[in-house]
């Protein structure tokens, strides 16, 4: 029932082209696009209900998009979704688990799924590496919720897959086990060559782990980029607010400042250096733009929360 | 799929919930085979007060196989309510759990789940029955005895050779596996419906109620669907006791009066069942996993 798995790693792990997807009248996501190549961490953030489930679930075939398509490992989920998702482990939203088997069990369980055969070694290393060993024979209705999660992403590591996809994999995690699985995901891409696609609602989390990050608000993209370069602190995040907003976009896109532009979406955004913030308010009065303000952000967390919270 | 399958009836034997319809069958049965133990003749006598006058019975009318029989009249129609407990569970308790969605992310396919998961319902419901036939027919049989099975009709009686009865009770059972694959199957779908447990189960559940009023209720109006209904049909496991007789009215040993009656009900419950699944697939597929 499974097809032949052939990946040329060139290609983008994750191509996402256009997906939309409406709840009725509610547009969970709207007309989202990116890539993920492989071997990497792509953080995945944005306030709760911004659609980052609801992309990830589409990502996993359990909701069908509106329009747009999905390419994992070169492939359309829809079509291939069998081989595809053998090559995927992932945790959506809360660890649900059964309350009622242990979590060894669970693996097992899981395991079983798989067209690979699972070795019982694989179960053994995979608990240590989530930090639950020592509750192996444990039934789940005695875990806390950090423990929960720790499961969760047990069952997405133990068939080895080639793409881990952790929808909010620290929730109800302590610090240490937040540190934990921070180091997790850098070990799995470094060590293991794996690639990450995490989500979450802090970009604190996210910008220790990811190699690139994608911003998304009621399901729009806001911003996507490389993380060193999105947190340079060479780099200054600025808001420009002028009278005619449309007129200053189009003198912005036109000219060099382009290469600068973060988001028009929620206001005009920039990633410039500092030195050029000056010239950039002269590009604009000498284009006959009112300029009311140039607000300097001191990260992306400011950015972060500013288009996350205008809306 | 075997693995889907075993995957499956390992978490259904893992529940506590399962074994409640073991437990409930079992304490209904021991309750009414002590009951007839202890008080069992005068239970005959009432049965038979009014032909006593105009014939005489030898032998154990009492027996095992009457046991059996009348176990099976009285618990054939709660045991679908006890199938509805699991059988409407299967994919909205996992929904409710959450766990339908880590499910789905396997590399097999929502259909491959659906099968599997009706396939484990259906092998549950057939262990219930097998549970139920073994306390119902084999240890009524040992604590009550063998003999001839003498059955009160509502205009007739019959009367079973004891060496005739037993395959009787073999047909009966798979019949009644139909009857209650049937209610497991419209559990299912009832459960494709839905994201919590208990809707579904009282939905199944009261289906059955509600169907069961239009079988038995004898209005015109009703009699043109009636033929339709499963609840029509899910009874009909007592054709195999109705025998034929010959031209001296005597039994036509190893004879079933109306084996049209039965081959019509297991077509209708075997279409049911079908409709039913083929449905729960239907909609699992086309549905987006929010829980």
């Amino acid at each position: 029932m499974f097809g032949v798995f052939c990946y040329n790693l060139s290609m983008a792990v994750i191509k996402v082209e256009n997906i939309s997807k409406n709840f009725g009248t509610l547009k969970a996501v709207d007309n989202l696009s990116f890539e993920v190549e492989a071997g990497q961490v792509f953080g995945f953030l944005g306030q709760n209900g911004s659609g980052k489930s609801t992309t990830i679930r589409m990502l996993l075939s359990l909701i069908h998009p509106s329009s747009g398509s999905i390419e994992l490992f070169g492939k359309s989920i829809q079509k291939n979704r069998a081989s595809i998702l053998e090559q995927v482990g992932a945790i959506i939203e809360r660890p649900d688990l059964y309350p009622y088997l242990t979590a060894t069990e669970h693996l097992q369980l899981f395991a079983k799924v798989r067209k690979q055969k699972v070795a019982a070694i694989n179960i053994t290393k995979t608990l240590e590496q989530v930090g639950l060993s020592h509750r192996s024979q444990d039934k789940v209705q005695t875990f806390s919720l950090g423990m929960k999660q720790r499961l969760g992403i047990a069952i997405a590591l133990v068939h080895n897959p080639s793409l881990i996809i952790l929808d909010e994999p620290t929730n109800g995690l302590d610090p240490q086990g937040i540190a934990d699985i921070r180091s997790l995901i850098q070990y799995l891409a470094k060590e293991e060559g794996k690639t990450v696609f995490v989500s979450s609602h802090l970009l604190s989390e996210i910008e220790q782990v990811a190699h690139q990050i994608l911003i998304i608000h009621q399901g729009k993209k806001m911003v996507e980029g490389v993380t060193k370069e999105l947190l340079d602190p060479e780099k200054r995040i600025v808001q420009i607010k002028t009278l005619d907003d449309v007129k200053a976009l189009s003198i912005i896109v036109a000219g060099s400042f382009s290469q600068y532009l973060l988001s028009r979406k929620e206001g005009i955004f920039l990633k410039l250096p500092t030195t050029a913030i000056p010239m950039l308010n002269e590009s604009l009065v000498q284009s006959g733009i009112s300029v009311l303000g140039i607000e300097t952000k001191n990260s992306l967390e400011d950015y972060f929360l500013q288009i996350t919270s205008n809306a | 799929m075997w693995s889907l399958i075993q995957i499956e009836l390992y978490k259904i034997f893992r529940r506590p919930r399962t074994y409640i319809a073991f437990g409930a069958i079992a304490a209904l049965i021991v309750v009414i085979q002590f009951g007839l133990k202890i008080d069992g003749d005068a239970y005959a006598g009432f049965l038979m007060k009014d032909i006593n006058d105009t014939l005489t019975v030898d032998g154990k009318v009492l027996n095992g196989y009457l046991i059996c029989y009348i176990l099976l009249q009285l618990l054939l129609v709660h045991v679908p309510l006890l199938v509805a407990l699991i059988a409407a569970d299967m994919i909205s308790g996992e929904a409710n759990l959450g766990t339908l969605r880590l499910l789905f992310t396997t590399p097999y396919s929502r259909t491959h789940w659906v099968i599997a998961k009706f396939i484990a319902a259906s092998m549950y419901t057939i262990l219930l029955l097998i549970w139920l036939a073994f306390l119902a027919l084999f240890a009524s049989m040992w604590i009550f005895g063998t003999d001839d099975l003498f059955l009160m009709k509502s205009n007739y009686v019959v009367l079973i050779e004891q060496s005739d009865v037993l395959w009787r009770y073999v047909g009966a059972f798979v019949f009644a596996s139909f009857s209650l694959l049937t209610v497991t199957s419209l559990g299912f779908l009832m459960s494709s419906l839905s994201s919590n447990s208990i809707g579904p189960i009282v939905g199944t559940m009261s289906a059955i109620v509600f169907f069961t009023i239009l079988s038995t209720l004898n209005i015109p109006l009703f009699n043109i669907v009636k033929p339709y209904l499963f609840t029509t049909h899910m009874n009909n496991w007592k054709e195999f006791f109705d025998i034929k007789v010959n031209i001296d009215n005597e039994a036509i040993r190893g004879s079933i009066l109306n084996i049209p009656k039965i081959k019509t009900s297991l077509m209708v419950l075997t279409l049911h069942i079908i409709l039913f699944v083929t449905a729960s697939i239907i909609i699992i597929k086309k549905k987006d996993i929010l829980s």
